[in-house]
């Protein structure tokens, strides 16, 4: 018997998920960067050219020639653009960094704890979930803000004589993005640190390594997956990040998302906001290849 | 002169007693085995000497100094543990470097060292390979090698050989003793594999439910075991159960004759005889032969002696019986042991 011919079904099944990739991520992203090269007009929808099925192939070459890198190249003039992306990626990179540093001890705890405890604390851990995300991100605003909870309380102690300025503050989205993303980042370390085999902790110590030694030379290499997955996962999201901004960051702090919607929503310029998406997903590909080479190189390990 | 001195050990799980009383003594460069089925101890015995378990009472000491207290990671003592435990995130020479850079030897050293055991083990183009990459055979040798490697007074081994098939184990086996031989460790190896301990080990200790049954050379053990359970768990035997009478052994089905009795006429006891030291002869015990068994070396036959009584003989290689064959069994009188039995 071959194993060339598959049968039908089977090449449906495995057709399945290109199909989806293509109707929902691809052909979407086409569209999207065929308007990135589109101009403004005032008109709707808010763009020309628009090519449609009754066009002759004349006027789709001749419409085709009015395309145009325009928005692309204001993406690069326009300073503001260039700030909004470095100061999103660095946001987002300071958050990603402290959400791992919070992550990894409660990930910890939560694989060392015994078997029985693991499943409430893995509910524990997902629970905010079951609050809307808008909701969770707005009470923030009443912990946040000068007459919030949180001044309220340390005026009330006498540690402060004046409110702290913590609300619309590049701070106050740091921390939004941690209190979303945490979840994100729980689970991937604790999946990784849950598998690890506990003899080799115990190799590791019946060779001279003491508990801090451990933790540095096994566990935590081991659990570098989990990191690099955690980081992602909190990481990508939290770059293109609008709520969180929006709510908790004032005008002050700069955001791509925040732009991105500007020039979608009040500016009705899609072009523009159209090259910035592509962009953003450009400048976003670089970590996620740079994860899956990695994981393709320790899977090739194996 | 002693290395490791283990003095009435206990360790209790519950209502469960891994460790009942134990002491035993381990000589500088001897090869000791813990030999018992699984669940008598001998495990929690290792892992007590390891640091890994805290006993209830006793008193653990390596080279005269007490290990009370001492954390694992502070004990001269190295673990080879039955699942090997190596480090899949680093490659053989780091797994193997992994004891002396803990102990801050400097670089060039270290890859000495290594390069050193790789030798020793057989594998010496293998440094740069990753953990995933060998065979189980080879695992097995790189987990020795990382845990010789810190240079350990003593060397702990969880059945070092269990997870090897046959063929491979017996190699294994002639290879850890030369090692042992060579690097002059004192080496503690934990199985259940009787043969294994028999092949390997300077002295064995026969443990059960948690205590000693017997402590001794695999000559001592085999020969002349302590307690009926010693007999039956080391080697195959016939285990008969009678009396004495007139300073022979009167079982249900003939007579014995015993070389020397120190039990009283009358005294229930029950006799252990190995099927190797039944022979077959012109005289003697008569039997019916049931069925045999080629064995390649020896033929192994069951012999009904009547009274509802089967014997094991291992027949040598020319012995040739047919199934309803009569026959006549010959003991010598030193052959058996006999163990007093408490009156029911």
């Amino acid at each position: 018997m071959t194993r060339r011919g598959l049968s039908l079904g089977k090449k449906l099944v495995l057709a399945a998920p290109y199909v989806w990739i293509v109707a929902f991520l691809l052909a979407p992203m086409l569209f999207i960067l065929k308007i990135s090269l589109s101009h403004s007009v005032l008109a709707r929808p808010p763009y020309a050219p628009t090519f449609s099925l009754e066009d002759g192939l004349a006027s789709l070459w001749g419409k085709a020639q009015t395309l145009s890198l325009d928005a692309w190249r204001a993406l690069l003039d326009d300073p503001l653009y260039l700030e909004a992306y470095g100061s999103s990626l660095a946001i987002a990179a300071v958050a990603t960094a402290l959400t791992l540093l919070i992550a990894y001890p409660f990930a910890l705890a939560m694989a060392r704890a015994p078997q029985r405890l693991r499943p409430l604390l893995i509910g524990f851990a997902v629970a905010p979930f079951w609050t809307s995300f808008l909701i969770r991100v707005y009470a923030w605003t009443l912990l946040l803000k000068d007459e919030g909870l949180i001044n309220h309380a340390l005026m009330a102690l006498h540690v402060i004589a004046a409110p702290l300025p913590m609300f619309a503050t590049t701070g106050a989205v740091v921390v939004g993005i941690i209190y979303s993303y945490l979840p994100f980042m729980l689970l991937p370390l604790y999946a990784a640190l849950e598998g690890q085999d506990p003899t080799l902790r115990e190799a590791a110590a019946d060779l001279g390594a003491s508990p801090r030694e451990v933790f540095f030379r096994v566990t935590l290499p081991l659990s570098r997956d989990g990191v690099v997955a955690g980081c992602l996962l909190v990481f990508i999201p939290a770059v293109g990040e609008f709520v969180i901004p929006d709510l908790l960051g004032g005008s002050g702090v700069l955001m791509i998302g925040r732009a991105l919607w500007n020039d979608f929503f009040a500016n009705h310029d899609w072009p523009a906001a159209s090259a910035m998406a592509m962009a953003l997903l450009a400048a976003l590909m670089i970590p996620l290849l740079y994860y899956e080479r990695s994981r393709q190189k320790s899977e090739a390990q194996r | 002169m002693t290395l490791l001195r283990v003095e009435n050990l206990r360790k209790s799980y519950g209502a469960v007693m891994a460790l009942d009383d134990v002491s035993l003594d381990v000589e500088e460069g001897e090869f000791f085995a813990l030999l018992g089925p699984s669940g008598c101890g001998k495990t929690t015995l290792m892992r007590a000497v390891a640091g890994f378990e805290t006993p209830d009472a006793g008193r653990i000491a390596l080279a005269g100094g007490d290990l009370q207290g001492v954390p694992p990671w502070r004990r001269p003592v190295n673990m080879m543990f039955q699942s090997y435990a190596l480090f899949p995130h680093l490659d053989v020479a780091a797994n193997i470097g992994f004891g002396l850079r803990q102990q801050g030897k400097p670089r060039d050293e270290i890859a000495q060292r290594v390069a050193a055991l790789l030798e020793l083990i057989q594998l010496p183009e293998h440094g740069a390979r990753r953990i995933s990459a060998l065979s189980g055979g080879q695992r097995q040798r790189v987990a020795l090698a990382r845990a010789l490697a810190p240079g350990p007074r003593l060397l702990l081994l969880d059945e070092p050989l269990g997870a090897l098939d046959k063929k491979l184990r017996e190699e294994t086996q002639f290879q850890l003793k030369d090692i042992q031989r060579r690097t002059k460790t004192g080496f503690v190896i934990v199985t259940h594999d009787q043969d294994e301990a028999l092949a390997l080990a300077d002295r064995i200790a026969v443990m059960r439910a948690g205590r000693i049954e017997q402590i001794g050379s695999p000559t001592e053990i085999y020969e002349r075991p302590a307690t009926r359970f010693v007999a039956g768990f080391v080697g195959d035997t016939n285990m008969i159960d009678g009396c004495i009478e007139n300073g022979g052994f009167a079982a249900p089905f003939g007579r014995i004759a015993l070389g020397i009795c120190a039990l009283p006429d009358g005294a229930t006891a029950s006799l252990s005889l190995r099927p190797e030291r039944i022979h077959l002869g012109a005289e003697g015990l008569s039997g019916v032969v049931e069925d045999f068994t080629f064995r390649g070396e020896t033929t192994l036959a069951r012999i009904d002696v009547g009274a509802g009584h089967m014997l094991r003989a291992s027949l040598p290689p020319g012995a040739r019986v047919a199934r309803g064959e009569a026959v006549r069994l010959v003991v010598a009188a030193d052959a058996g042991v006999l163990f007093a039995k408490p009156a029911p």
